[in-house]
């Protein structure tokens, strides 16, 4: 309160203040050798102010009541800097007025756990992955994170919240000849990542699937090849359909980027503001849904980084595009109000608007029944690359392991797939979604964005997909 | 930023707390700014003041790590605590090589007052010419102008203390019109040597040559690569590859090639930590003095680069590469790479090519097999046809996915200027030239 009280004394319009402590537990084990054991800790307070309808933002790691007296003066003087290089005046639209606590729903607190516990959890997990033959690298992982936070603004909000995260995984790497194939459960790059407790993890059963995944791991060795550069029915799992919905709707529906704000880093956006309510994103199947209420989803809390409460809105209605990931100040200037996605990765930030959980709503169709319904097709999961274009019109995505579907029949195991497209031309040959059975919450937990850069953790629920006459296979 | 003298009381601080135990400690602290514009205007300026201290402590070969940036009495303890709990869990660590010993290290003078002292005014009016020149040629300029300061500690109970300071600025813009785009960046340790304008004036000019672009046929071109693509080649060789972590579990580019004439004879890749033309370190985060290390001899596989743990299990000792513990994950990385300059200038290559696209940068680059670095991106901010050796039109954005190794076995010429970028990670600097590289093949455009 008393860096907002010295910014209005000093005549700053708005200012709002953050201070947030975060504890993060990491472990690694790599073939059977603890890796990384490791604890820390950050905290420090941030002061956004707003000046003449210019910008300027400060933050310290030290909490006295002299630094902070500092870094509110700082921020002031940089807003003033920013005048310099104006043009219209920030409009943040209806004021924001939210109080109270919120944490994150959880059954058992992850710091609570002996060390030894998870240590042991990781290492009967490396030690299934080893006990098949041919793995070059075995790796399990484990992070929980604590994140205080309180925030306060000059509109007479003041928020307090504590969310925790729990992610891990494990991954097998299988090397021969001029061959590199991994495997990664329950997500790629073996980090599944949920807001919520140890329970998590202990729901992923890591030593049960030790086996299975370096078995894949060794088996893609000597698979075919992902046919080449053919069009074909494509079939994704529904973590690797949650990293498409990330990169071809999430971040296209920032309206930062639409107003191009992002322009000069993470781009600009194809989804500008005239397509809004007319443009066909995806075929009727296709219902996509930014919210911060579903459980254990990275984008879940009480508000976000303006005060905003937690809530729910469409992005895509039956294939239509109706809605933004939007702040304050992008609303306003749309004419409408903020869904509350403005998160800033730590103290030292200032929030920029992010996704929070952006999902495919799950549609009819039982897995099985989707499989035998298609006569010729691959079936992709779990992501090995993935790039687009600075519009979020062209991608390419890499999988970790395919099948060949044949006349209804999963078939021949396939190494270093990949598929190609243009985002609304992929979405509208979107034919097929499977059911709420087959929907899972998969967590994003290293979405980069702004400068100085900071890394988002996203949360998109998906079930597997069909999308038909998709190019695969381009290697080279 | 932590001076010298405060750094060791903080470390003498923690090593008194291990009570004898042996510990290392690392401290980095950061004043960083960074004045963002968007739309001709600063729509984001941020200052950050941050000092975190890392510390491993160590009983026998079990190592537990913890880090803070609370630094009072009562966030010492808990790191000691931490760490020491940390090591206790862990179960012994059988390739652990040791503390190194105090080695003597050249200082780098990296430090220059003006840029650490650079005020959000400077910064504003910096960046306003180029909004100002973008406006009134009817185009749109992005981009930011980052200044700062930060200094690095390494401690340890062998007596091992080293200590580096440096201050830091890049200057980066994109700048648009409804149908193109050109960008420009460079970094320096000196703000001054930033020559903004330029650099915005260079983007503003590729923007404008950029109207109307073509959509043309994917497929092979020869292709004149600007530093910015360069930049990312080099970057990527050394995620995915310059290494001996990633040599020693099978996944790099290197595997069964040393010694080997792997790329064209034009490329010669190496690491100096301590030449100042770069974004200079001068040891590591162990606390060991970097060697100036060949990676690449005239398209000859030379060897990875090591930190202790790698090197000790090949019979190496370190090169002096080890990142920051919470990286260390990735093993050991190139710091501060240099690829050799040729005899060429850009608007020779572009001269003797027949039919070829200039390429001024490349976009959101990903690793789709390790093997030869085979990655997959997009062109972006600035694709013209050559023909005939002069620039004939501009291109509408190409998707390619190309072995990097490839790339560089296919150089042709290399560029006479080299230019200074730090990527976002970790502040790695590369200083690049230009490429003309044969046979670059190109698999999709986009709309």
């Amino acid at each position: 309160m008393h860096a907002l009280d010295q910014a209005q004394s000093r005549g700053a319009q708005y200012a709002d203040v953050r201070v947030v402590n975060n504890r993060t537990e990491s472990i690694s084990v790599k073939d059977g050798i603890v890796e990384e054991l490791s604890s820390s800790e950050t905290e420090g307070v941030g002061v956004r102010v707003l000046v003449n309808g210019s910008w300027g933002f400060a933050s310290s790691r030290n909490l006295t009541t002299d630094e902070i007296d500092h870094i509110t003066s700082q921020a002031m003087d940089i807003a003033h800097a920013s005048g310099l290089v104006s043009g219209e005046k920030v409009d943040l639209g209806p004021k924001v007025t939210s109080q109270g606590t919120y944490q994150t729903p959880l059954k058992i607190d992850p710091f609570s756990v002996p060390l030894e516990d998870k240590l042991a959890l990781l290492l009967k997990a490396d030690a299934e992955m080893g006990k098949v033959q041919g793995v070059r690298t075995r790796q399990a992982h484990a992070t929980v994170i604590k994140e205080h936070k309180q925030f306060a603004n000059t509109e007479g909000a003041f928020t307090e919240q504590t969310i925790f995260e729990t992610g891990g995984g494990i991954q097998a790497t299988a090397v021969g000849g001029s061959e590199i194939q991994v495997r990664s459960y329950p997500n790629a790059f073996a980090r599944q990542q949920v807001t919520g407790g140890w329970e998590a993890m202990l729901s992923w059963d890591l030593p049960g699937n030790g086996q299975r995944v370096a078995s894949e791991a060794v088996a893609l060795l000597t698979a075919d090849p992902c046919p080449s550069n053919i069009t074909t029915s494509l079939i994704l799992g529904g973590s690797q359909l949650a990293l498409q919905v990330h990169e071809s709707c999430g971040h296209p529906t920032e309206l930062d980027r639409v107003y191009g704000s992002e322009a000069a880093y993470a781009g600009t956006s194809f989804l500008t503001t005239e397509k809004l309510g007319t443009f066909h994103y995806g075929s009727p199947v296709v219902n996509l849904t930014a919210d911060s209420v579903r459980p254990l989803g990275l984008g879940t809390f009480g508000w976000d980084d303006e005060g905003v409460p937690a809530q729910s809105s469409p992005l895509v209605k039956d294939g239509l595009f109706v809605g933004y990931l939007m702040s304050r100040e992008t609303a306003a200037k749309l004419g409408r109000f903020s869904n509350g996605c403005m998160r800033a990765s730590g103290w030292n930030r200032i929030p920029i608007i992010r996704m929070v959980n952006v999902s495919l709503e799950p549609g009819t169709w039982k897995f099985d029944d989707l499989i035998a319904d298609t006569d010729d097709g691959i079936y992709m999961e779990s992501n090995r690359s993935w790039s687009i274009d600075d519009k979020r019109y062209n991608f390419q995505f890499g999988t970790e392991v395919g099948y060949e579907i044949k006349h209804g029949k999963m078939g021949r195991l396939l190494r270093n797939c990949t598929y190609t497209g243009i985002t609304p031309e992929f979405w509208n040959s979107c034919d097929a979604v499977c059911n709420a059975d087959h929907w899972v919450m998969w967590g994003t937990p290293n979405c980069g964005k702004g400068q100085p850069s900071q890394v988002a953790h996203t949360g998109h629920g998906a079930a597997p997909a069909r999308f038909r006459n998709v190019k695969v296979g381009v290697l080279k | 930023m932590i001076e010298e003298k405060e750094a060791r009381k903080i470390s003498d601080a923690i090593l008194k707390r291990c009570m004898g135990n042996p510990a290392e400690i690392t401290i980095m602290s950061n004043d960083a700014a960074l004045t963002r514009f968007a739309n001709n205007i600063i729509h984001q300026n941020v200052a950050e003041r941050d000092a975190e201290v890392t510390l491993r402590y160590f009983i026998g070969k079990q190592i537990g790590t913890a880090s803070t940036n609370r630094l009072d009495e009562a966030g010492l303890d808990k790191l000691v605590e931490r760490a020491k709990t940390n090591a206790k869990t862990s179960p012994e660590d059988p390739n652990y090589p040791g503390l190194p010993e105090p080695e003597t290290y050249q200082h780098v003078t990296a430090w220059d007052q003006h840029t650490a002292e650079f005020s959000p005014e400077k910064r504003a009016r910096a960046v306003g010419a180029v909004c100002q020149i973008a406006l009134e040629k009817g185009l749109n300029a992005s981009g930011a102008l980052s200044t700062g300061s930060g200094g690095l500690v390494v401690a340890n109970t062998e007596g091992v203390f080293t200590y580096h300071t440096q201050t830091n600025a890049d200057f980066q813009t994109v700048v648009m019109s409804n149908d193109s785009s050109g960008r420009a960046q460079e970094s320096a340790w000196k703000v001054d040597d930033l020559a903004v304008e330029a650099l915005g004036k260079e983007a503003i000019e590729t923007a404008q040559r950029g109207h109307n672009p073509v959509k043309i046929d994917p497929g092979e071109y020869t292709v004149i690569l600007e530093h910015y693509v360069t930049e990312d080649l080099i970057s990527s060789l050394n995620f995915y590859g310059m290494g001996a972590q990633a040599l020693q579990e099978g996944r790099s580019w290197m595997n069964d090639r040393l010694g080997q004439q792997l790329m064209s004879p034009l490329v010669s890749i190496w690491d100096d930590g301590s030449d100042v033309l770069g974004s200079p370190l001068p040891f590591d985060f162990e606390g060991v003095p970097k060697q100036r290390v060949d990676i690449v001899k005239k398209g000859v596989v030379m060897g990875p680069v090591y930190d202790r743990y790698t090197g000790a299990k090949m019979g190496k000792p370190s090169t002096g590469h080890a990142t920051p513990i919470n990286f260390r994950g990735f093993g050991p990385l190139a710091m501060n790479l240099f690829m050799a300059p040729g005899e060429v200038g850009v608007e020779d290559m572009i001269a003797s090519t027949k039919k070829g696209l200039y390429i001024n940068r490349f976009w959101y680059t990903r690793l789709v097999h390790p093997r030869d670095c085979v990655m997959t991106g997009m062109t972006r901010d600035g694709v013209f046809m050559i023909e005939d050796g002069e620039v004939a039109y501009p291109v509408k954005n190409l998707r390619y996915t190309m072995p990097y190794v490839q790339v560089l076995a296919n150089v042709d010429a290399v560029g006479k200027a080299s230019h200074l970028l730090v990527g976002d990670f970790g502040g790695i600097g590369v200083r690049v030239p230009a490429l003309k590289v044969r046979g670059f093949n190109f698999t999709g455009s986009t709309v």
